[in-house]
């Protein structure tokens, strides 16, 4: 039914190239965020998906069918956009009768059509209202309910959350999920903000110039970055790279930074590069009285519930741990820094590429 | 630099009264972060101290000398603006001279040079000086933004979202740097934002505004711990403290005039119920990498906790549940303390 399929999509607007051989599948009712910093191709990835762009090469597919040629208005997908499009001279009702007015439903079927869609986003008390007095949750409602009374197979957003402030963002995550959990739909949600993509997608892609970097569950990918601009991307603080000198053959378990030697999960390849990075996460970094590399404490930020402590170790490399806000930290401290061994990444410098390790096996296995 | 004191000031705004009968100081050397919703009198407040709104009742101190009646210009306060308002035809080195170059100054050109190399240092865009301003990134033009209200040294510095029409990660770095500026130079600055995390990690107090009246006042580990209110409760901390019903367990005793439990999400432990008859069922995970947030069910009511991602709790479980150190409020939700 709602299944989206991307066969090396490819998109060039004369020079530039938007969307590099782009692979991608996206199961039936499934919540799939294409994820990425500005102009890595999401957005145009989607609207070739909707039929606004043609790709230069490639294939998509609607439930199993070729779509690549279709129009806009022959695939039966609705496309959300950031700025939410509503009529001001239509009052709620009418803006979201809108779509199937054009279709030219009839009239007691669009009422009830209307209303099914105005529960659905629990609206049901504004529907006699005018759009121009609602607030920007409400008209980001109203124009989610134009999409959902169409019934389409599948919902294509666009950042349908970028302008809206912080709190209500968070709010509206919640009710987007919960509103993919009711229809049962399949949705693609573009957005460039990492815990929008890690608190509602079942499925992230990355993006990054083009070419998709990763795909995946988001605690997948958050666990097991697949190069270094994954691993920085996702996660805030992002996560840590401290440099080394490698090679790292396969079997090897431990890595040398300055005089410490830390363990790290067993290598099941060998490195290609000599200049090394190992990567940990803010959260998996632990003080200790002595033992691991020294780092100097140069700030902390209070956060409530945890505080973020920025270090500098004797190497030079700027780290930031996530500890438990009643730990106390002072400026200039030099504690000694663990690392939790089995969540630790290892990189290569140059090609950014993740070295293949135990930490990747326990997916296989699990 | 300055302290600055406001007592009982009141502004209102035809019927809507923005700020009512706002008293609060601000020692020299801090960062006042005034904290509220859209509407709450946080710019208005701003607005006040900096001259640019005449208060109905009440007077503005800056360092004990009385500045109410006075114009802006001679108050000596710089303010910086949500939209980064710099001279698009000028170069970043005469866009942050600027101020200096008045009339009314008459600096010479080689102490302007050197204030505005030492302001460039310390934002780290010394690179970019000869640069138009229109060529530079919107992070960029913001720290030159704020780098005009630097080179004056006013006596305090007024701020209003001067970091919230930047993207996450480029308001956490400005973040971590206007600290260390503060630090470094030492500066008065009264912050307005409606992000509670800016106001945490910025903030050495916290004002918490709500309807024009100033709720509390106090470091960021005090309103955070210990919220006069569950409208400050809620206000801080991400996600936002639990306030559940006190009929939703039975079980704990409470004292009589106790409507709501205030529990922080990090306050809640979960634990698998193996006979599968929990207190309450795992509606919804969200894997937000560091940490999960799993949404658990409880009577009527729905329970957010923070967990590790590695527990092995799944959608579906019957889950027993733990409150530590639960906050109560009574039907106001004022505070109710045992």
């Amino acid at each position: 039914m709602g299944s989206i399929r991307v066969e090396g999509l490819h998109k060039a607007f004369a020079d530039f190239v938007a969307v590099r051989d782009s692979t991608l599948t996206v199961r039936d009712g499934e919540f799939f965020c294409l994820l990425g910093p500005s102009g890595c191709g999401k957005t145009t990835t989607l609207r070739m998906i909707a039929g606004l762009e043609l790709p230069s090469s490639g294939r998509i597919l609607l439930g199993g069918e070729d779509v690549t040629f279709r129009r806009a208005s022959q695939r039966d997908i609705a496309f959300v956009f950031q700025l939410f499009a509503l009529y001001p001279h239509l009052n709620v009702r009418a803006n979201i009768a809108y779509p199937l007015r054009c279709q030219g439903t009839p009239r007691a079927e669009v009422k009830q059509r209307v209303e099914e869609a105005a529960r659905i986003l629990r609206i049901e008390g504004l529907l006699d209202r005018s759009v121009s007095g609602l607030s920007s949750g409400d008209r980001q409602r109203v124009a989610l309910g134009r999409a959902i009374v169409r019934r389409p197979v599948a919902f294509l957003l666009d950042e349908p959350l970028g302008t809206l402030d912080t709190e209500l963002r968070e709010l509206m995550c919640g009710e987007l999920r919960a509103l993919h959990d009711r229809l049962r739909a399949t949705m693609v949600y573009v957005t460039h903000d990492q815990l929008e993509a890690m608190s509602m997608a079942d499925t992230v892609a990355l993006m990054n110039d083009g070419v998709v970097e990763q795909v995946g569950p988001p605690q997948e990918i958050y666990d097991r970055p697949a190069s270094m601009f994954v691993a920085s991307f996702i996660g805030w603080p992002p996560m840590n790279f401290l440099p080394f000198p490698g090679p790292l053959a396969p079997g090897d378990r431990t890595v040398r930074i300055g005089d410490a030697n830390l363990p790290v999960p067993e290598a099941l390849e060998g490195s290609a590069e000599t200049e090394l990075v190992l990567g940990a996460r803010p959260e998996h970094v632990r003080f200790a009285a002595e033992g691991g590399p020294r780092a100097e404490v140069l700030d902390t930020e209070y956060l409530g519930t945890t505080q973020i402590v920025t270090l500098i170790t004797e190497q030079g490399a700027r780290l930031k741990a996530r500890l438990p806000a009643d730990v106390p930290v002072r400026r200039g401290d030099r504690p000694a820094l663990r690392f939790r061994p089995k969540k630790l990444s290892v990189f290569e410098k140059v090609s950014g590429r993740v070295l293949r390790s135990a930490l990747h096996e326990e997916v296989a296995h699990g | 630099m300055a302290e600055v004191t406001l007592a009982n000031m009141s502004k209102s705004f035809g019927a809507r009264q923005a700020v009512a009968d706002l008293s609060l100081h601000v020692p020299d050397g801090e960062i006042l972060v005034l904290l509220g919703p859209t509407g709450a009198g946080k710019t208005t407040t701003l607005r006040l101290i900096a001259g640019l709104e005449t208060p109905d009742a009440g007077r503005v101190l800056l360092d004990g000398r009385d500045v109410t009646a006075e114009p802006p210009a001679a108050r000596d306060v710089a303010l910086v603006f949500q939209q980064y308002s710099l001279y698009p035809h000028l170069s970043v080195y005469d866009n942050l001279a600027f101020p200096l170059r008045s009339p009314a100054r008459r600096m010479p050109e080689d102490q302007i040079r050197a204030r505005v190399g030492e302001i460039a240092s310390l934002l780290h865009i010394e690179d970019k000086l000869g640069r138009r301003v229109t060529a530079l990134s919107g992070g960029q033009m913001q720290r030159v933004s704020i780098g005009r209200a630097l080179v004056r040294r006013p006596k305090v510095y007024l701020m209003d979202e001067p970091l919230s029409s930047l993207d996450a990660k480029l308001r956490a770095e400005l973040r971590v740097e206007l600290r260390r500026l503060q630090r470094e130079l030492k500066t008065t600055i009264v912050y307005v934002t409606h992000d509670q995390i800016e106001a945490m990690t910025l903030a050495t107090h916290i004002g918490v505004l709500d309807r024009g009246r100033l709720v509390q006042l106090g470091t960021p580990r005090e309103v955070y711990e210990d919220p006069v209110n569950s409208l400050v409760a809620a206000r801080l901390g991400s996600p936002p403290l639990n306030l559940i019903p006190v009929g939703a367990f039975p079980g704990v005793a409470v004292p009589a005039a106790a409507a709501t439990f205030g529990v922080r999400t990090e306050h809640v432990r979960i634990r698998q119920n193996q006979r599968g008859r929990g207190m309450g069922r795992v509606q919804w995970i969200e894997h937000l990498g560091d940490q999960s947030r799993v949404h658990v069910r409880v009577a009527e009511s729905d329970v957010v906790t923070l967990h590790d991602p590695d527990n092995g709790i799944s959608v579906g479980d019957a889950v027993d549940i733990e409150m530590r150190t639960p906050l109560l409020f009574d039907i106001h939700g004022e505070r109710v303390r045992a």
